[in-house]
């Protein structure tokens, strides 16, 4: 088992940057990855976030900067470096003719893994991913949780030393999105370095240890999911709605009663260490909402607060 | 709870093994899910060239042999027949590079799977081509039982011809690979590429009737086309079709050069796509 050593370093970027054409995808970003850690990008779509991982991953050539994967070159050692790195994409890509222990078996030998090996293996995968039962079953017949899980599974039967998961929950219902967090959250566990990129601030905050936010391809801010909301929000928001035609027209008084108000299509945010404070102000001044609500922050506040905009558009 | 990383890729993972044995390994797993068509494959393998030979072998042969005695000097079934299994290489060959290669990258996109394993893009397109050809190769050996059963092998050299038609099916289905790959509107492509390419190829090699019966100005198509240098070779061997020295060169070295460029030109692609 792999525990985590503290600093050694998996992954180190300087000036990386990505261009099509006229188009910065990537814009020259610098970060490391520690081994043991699990760390993630967040922004929205479009933030740059897939065509880093696709740099690290050996599979797209970078325009400038360096990369150092496991201390090699990926356009140098491709072979080298993905032989360690588990890779789960954004879209599956299972073999849908082939049943699930197929298409774990198959993907052990393109790593070359010997047979008597990838049988054992996939016994403990099928554990893993809660799939004992569907052993036998064509992947074409697997509901997209089961999809996602056996994807992730599949990465993980050549025991990599970085596990890289592209937007792991996007597309799935909330039960087995929960599924998924706790199978996640026992790699983590178990010292399996992680590299995560979501749209998605409660996988964000439930996986990571660090978070690197992005958006049109530069970094924002990078910190743990705590040390951001300390640093770029206050301890709780308190949400309001006036009604759609009321908001804008009640702000400029929100905005006297503390320092920072966001106004959303259909709501404010209002930020405050004590919201519930902030409400009785509101109601004594003798503004009403129609709704409101009292929570902490998240990183949805934090990516407001340094792009303007929303997450998930 | 399971421990999922035990020893570590460090330890597991041999890249210099897979530089070695990727191809086989991408070509085991094409093959593996090629056996779970198999009987309708074997099926089609069967059926085709019987229905061929019975109705147009024996059926038009009949009318052709009462005709003119046959073509070429031998019997219409002894003409046809090794050219019917050239086709038929072809076409087997095509059923796996065309399909099977826009799925991979476009429907089910497991060639990216792959690729983001230590296999080279190359490995990745020699394996799908390897498992192609040993279909290719599966279909053209039923085919030619079914010659030899109709009794179109006149020759005790007669076999020869099936290694000659699974050349032709390589050379063709090599470079027809690059393209599917290249292809970037599938509908279209399949439309050109069965009406307006491999339609005229089959009714223009000298497949029906020799190619020096047809006017000069359409003689080219059969000059391009890979059947018809298989087709002229594979006659050589079934029943002594009359060939000079320099044009056995000229065949075996066009479908050469066609295999080695098609495997570049499809390498080529292949790197390209993937790394897109």
């Amino acid at each position: 088992m792999t525990q985590s050593s503290g600093d050694s370093v998996m992954i180190s970027a300087k000036g990386l940057t990505k261009r099509y054409g006229d188009f910065v995808a990537v814009d020259g970003i610098d970060f490391r990855v520690n081994k043991g850690e699990s760390f993630g990008f967040l922004g929205p779509n479009g933030a740059g976030k897939s065509t880093t991982m696709r740099i690290i991953a050996a599979t797209l050539t970078r325009t400038s900067g360096d990369i150092t994967v496991l201390g090699k070159d990926p356009e140098k050692f491709g072979p080298e470096i993905k032989a360690h790195l588990g890779v789960v994409p954004q879209a599956d890509n299972l073999d849908n003719a082939l049943t699930v222990q197929e298409n774990l078996y198959i993907y052990g030998r393109y790593f070359g893994l010997s047979k008597s090996f990838i049988r054992g293996k996939i016994e403990e995968l099928l554990d893993f991913a809660q799939l004992v039962e569907k052993r036998n079953v064509k992947v074409d017949d697997l509901s997209g949780g089961m999809k996602r899980r056996l994807t992730i599974a599949r990465a993980l039967v050549s025991e990599p030393e970085i596990l890289m998961l592209d937007e792991p929950t996007t597309g799935l219902d909330p039960q087995a999105r929960h599924i998924l967090w706790d199978r996640l959250f026992r790699l983590k566990e178990q010292g399996v370095t992680l590299l995560i990129t979501t749209h998605y601030m409660d996988e964000a905050e439930q996986l990571c240890d660090r978070i690197m936010v992005m958006d049109k391809g530069s970094i924002m801010a990078e910190d743990s999911p705590a040390g951001l909301i300390k640093n770029y929000s206050t301890k709780e928001v308190l949400e309001v709605r006036f009604g759609s035609d009321r908001n804008s027209v009640i702000a400029p008084e929100l905005k006297e009663l503390t320092d920072r108000i966001e106004i959303l299509p259909d709501r404010i945010l209002m930020y405050a260490d004590d919201g519930e404070a902030l409400l009785h102000t509101l109601i004594g001044k003798g503004l009403h909402p129609n709704t409101s609500l009292i929570r902490r922050s998240s990183l949805e506040d934090v990516f407001l607060r340094l792009t303007g905009r929303t997450l998930v558009d | 709870m399971t421990v999922i990383i035990r020893q570590g890729s460090l330890k597991l993972v041999n890249v210099e093994r897979i530089r070695k044995r990727g191809a086989y390994s991408v070509a085991q797993s094409r093959l593996r899910i090629m056996l779970k068509f198999f009987w309708s494959v074997f099926a089609a393998a069967t059926l085709n060239p019987v229905l061929f030979l019975m109705s147009v072998g024996i059926g038009v042969g009949k009318l052709i042999n009462n005709h003119s005695g046959g073509v070429d000097g031998v019997n219409y079934l002894t003409f046809l027949a090794p050219a019917l299994l050239a086709s038929a290489a072809i076409q087997n060959a095509l059923d796996e590079v065309v399909f099977p290669v826009l799925e991979g990258f476009k429907w089910n996109k497991s060639f990216f799977a792959m690729n983001a394993t230590p296999l080279s893009a190359k490995q990745i397109a020699d394996g799908v081509f390897l498992a192609a050809m040993i279909r290719t190769c599966f279909s053209v050996v039923i085919y030619g039982l079914v010659i030899f059963l109709f009794d179109g092998f006149t020759s005790s050299r007669g076999w020869f011809a099936i290694p000659l038609a699974l050349f032709a099916g390589a050379s063709f289905g090599a470079f027809v690979m690059g393209l599917a790959v290249a292809a970037k509107n599938d509908d279209s492509f399949f439309m050109i590429l069965s009406r307006f390419v491999i339609m005229p190829l089959f009714l223009f090699s000298g497949t029906f009737y020799q190619l020096s019966t047809m006017p000069i100005f359409l003689r080219w198509i059969g000059w391009l086309s890979p059947l018809w240098h298989a087709t002229e070779l594979s006659r050589f061997f079934t029943y002594g079709h009359h060939l000079a020295p320099i044009m056995v060169i000229i065949h075996v070295g066009y479908m050469v050069a066609m295999l080695i460029f098609g495997l570049n030109f499809t390498h080529r692609q292949f790197e390209k796509r993937l790394s897109k």
